[in-house]
């Protein structure tokens, strides 16, 4: 099996005692990061990337750390969901609703194992089918020429617009001030300068980590201290942990059915993590025997999301490493990663760098069973941290923000940048606009630009290139299925009443 | 209403900026088909689209903070202003303290609490970023080393 021998490399690569200890630390505060409200994965990742590039790691150990971060924040979210019936992440937004009253009825420590078992079976799942998936769609993304890479990021953004927003001109205008923004710089064909206005710092472009940061971290400053930045209690206590066996059971076929749902939303672009446990709730809700009892403290309704959206994590990355296109947030952040480390996701990357690949699989495998310890039996551990004031915690993150970005480009120019971001992204959080497709658009902008130019080169000039194979055709419908669709179906699918998150990581 | 109006106000005003910008890029003779100001006048047409949207039909309004709090917000921007212009002169702990300090002051006003907020992350995050991880911060102002 060309599966089990590429596994094995990976594990080989990845069972280092450096590596194992990147991983533990990465499950660790990815854990924290997940469970603090205010901080989630996306925003969590982006203040690590510029730190772990500035220690000079090499890109398998800071892929090892962060996705081992991206996987601990999907399972730590759930923990101040339960808790305190605040969501620690936007994903984790579907976990409140069984369960804080599950934690009412005193059966707060069987949530935490329910809704753990529920995570580590969700992830497991997911990645595997990463495993199985991933060569499969990287064969065909072989095929893809310059049209329909150019039409494959229309698609992104498209559905990026319109599942993940209120509001469809805003989620556009939001994806178009991205590119805007990405075009500042030289242009890479001719080599002239693009809206620098004679300013130096401007000749490479804005840093994408300087607008992720900013957008992501320095705008929840602003957002916290206006919320009053109340301070985090514990309300609810936590006994004795135990196994709670019967429940387990019982919730079997909840995380199966949350499971193929969520990694399913986390494979469509522009869907991710919280659609999938979103949808993976209503779902259950539907199919479940005891329908009734969704909302009043079902172990089920734990299971079920909490299953989805680690399943959503863990296939929200098949888009990202075969295609190099995000479906999420924290992707388009894991994006970045890979792109800091000089690695283009792609097809080619599955051929060229096999060990990068599954190294990274394999680590995702061994980080798993970590959160699953971590998160079970050492659940104690991570409450004691809920407990932490804001106004140390806030502070803390923002210096943390500026730290990563000083030490990564030592300019005051950049650090200005970002503030400047994390102003803008307050007021599009004021006004409703979606900041992920502002950092997809950055993210893309060029590549994006530079595949529709190089489709002109092969067509002449002549623009219905773009739209004449199949595989183009195809993603083109797609983009515009998946823009217009959500203003029917929104008249259809009302979300239920559920506390508003704290935390302005959208997934 | 009234925000969504004038942010697409602003942005149709810094689209038609944008596509004045893009007049002026220089195209060498050597240029593709399309060529460097084709997609950004693409973006500005989406920018402008969008925003005739907003202006004609606006989100009902978000609550917006009173005049107290966005002195408040102001407050905090003007202490990120500064550290980000000072932090190379005057080392990492001095004003990571300050800063630290005021950012907690301002979630929660108690001034002990607040100090000694501060005074911990600028040296806790110096001993961790600059000790543990290796990153080069400097400590103190240089005239002071």
């Amino acid at each position: 099996m060309d599966i089990l021998s590429n596994l094995a490399l990976g594990f080989s690569i990845a069972l280092s005692p450096w590596t194992l200890l990147l991983a533990l630390v990465g499950c660790f505060v990815g854990t924290v990061i997940g469970l603090l409200p205010g901080l989630g994965p996306s925003n969590g990742v982006a203040l690590l990337i510029p730190i772990s590039f500035s220690m000079g790691l090499d890109a398998v150990s800071a892929l090892v750390l962060l996705t081992s971060v991206y996987y601990g924040a999907m399972y730590g979210g759930r923990i101040s969901s339960i808790l305190l019936n605040i969501p620690g992440d936007e994903p984790a937004m579907m976990t409140t609703l069984d369960g804080y009253p599950m934690a009412k009825q005193g059966r707060a420590a069987d949530a935490l194992v329910i809704s753990g078992v529920a995570s580590f079976y969700g992830a497991l799942m997911a990645t595997i089918g990463l495993m199985l998936l991933a060569p499969a769609l990287s064969r065909v993304a072989f095929h893809f020429g310059p049209a329909e890479y150019f039409a494959l990021y229309m698609l992104a953004f498209c559905t990026l617009g319109g599942v993940g927003s209120n509001n469809q001109a805003k989620a556009a205008l939001a994806a178009a001030l991205g590119l805007g923004i990405a075009m500042i710089g030289l242009d890479k064909t001719t080599g002239m300068p693009r809206f620098t206005f004679g300013e130096l710092h401007l000749m490479d472009g804005i840093d994408f980590l300087v607008a992720i940061v900013g957008l992501f971290a320095v705008a929840e400053v602003f957002h916290f201290i206006e919320s009053h930045g109340k301070d985090s209690a514990i309300g609810v206590k936590l006994g004795r942990i135990s196994i709670p066996w019967r429940d387990l059971g019982r919730t079997q076929g909840a995380m199966a059915r949350g499971t193929g749902i969520g990694f399913v939303a986390g494979i469509l672009p522009g869907a991710g993590a919280s659609l999938g446990s979103f949808l993976a709730y209503m779902a259950e809700k539907s199919v479940s025997r005891n329908r009734a009892n969704f909302g009043k403290g079902t172990p089920e309704g734990v299971a079920a999301p909490e299953a989805g959206n680690n399943a959503a994590a863990g296939g929200a990355l098949i888009p990202m490493l075969t295609l190099g296109v995000p479906g999420s947030g924290t992707t388009a952040v894991l994006l970045a990663l890979l792109l800091t480390l000089n690695i283009t996701p792609g097809p080619l990357l599955f051929t060229e760098k096999p060990d990068v690949v599954w190294s990274l699989i394999a680590a995702l495998l061994i980080a798993n069973v970590m959160l699953l310890v971590m998160n079970v039996p050492m659940v104690k551990v991570f409450v004691r941290i809920l407990g932490v004031p804001s106004w140390i915690l806030l502070p803390g993150v923002t210096m943390v923000a500026f730290v990563g970005i000083f030490a990564l480009t030592g300019s005051s120019f950049d650090m200005l940048l970002m503030v400047a971001f994390g102003l803008l992204g307050w007021i599009c959080r004021k006004l409703d606009i979606p900041t992920v497709p502002i950092i997809l658009g950055i993210l893309l902008g060029n590549a994006m630009e530079d595949n529709l130019r190089r489709a002109m080169v092969l067509s002449n000039g002549d623009w219905t290139y773009l739209f004449q194979s199949s595989i183009s055709i195809g993603l083109w419908t797609a983009a515009v299925l998946g823009f217009l669709a959500p203003m029917v179906l929104r008249r259809f699918l009302k979300k239920p009443p559920m506390p508003a998150t704290d935390s302005f990581d959208r997934d | 209403m009234a925000a969504d109006r004038i942010f697409g106000a602003v942005m149709i005003v810094l689209a038609l900026g944008y596509i004045l910008s893009a007049m002026n890029i220089q195209t060498s003779f050597l240029s593709d088909p399309v060529g460097p100001r084709i997609f950004p006048y693409m973006i500005a047409g989406v920018v402008i689209l969008c925003s005739l949207v907003m202006i004609l039909r606006p989100d009902p309004d978000a609550h917006w903070p009173g005049p107290a709090m966005l002195l408040k917000i102001g407050g905090a921007l003007a202490v990120l202003i500064a550290y980000a212009l000072v932090i190379r002169q005057m080392g990492f702990i001095i004003p990571t303290a300050i800063a630290s300090g005021l950012l907690a002051y301002m979630i929660a006003p108690r001034a002990l609490p607040a100090a000694l907020a501060g005074l911990g992350l600028g040296i806790g995050l110096y001993v961790a970023f600059r000790m543990i991880l290796g990153l080069g911060l400097v400590a103190l102002p240089r005239g002071l080393m």
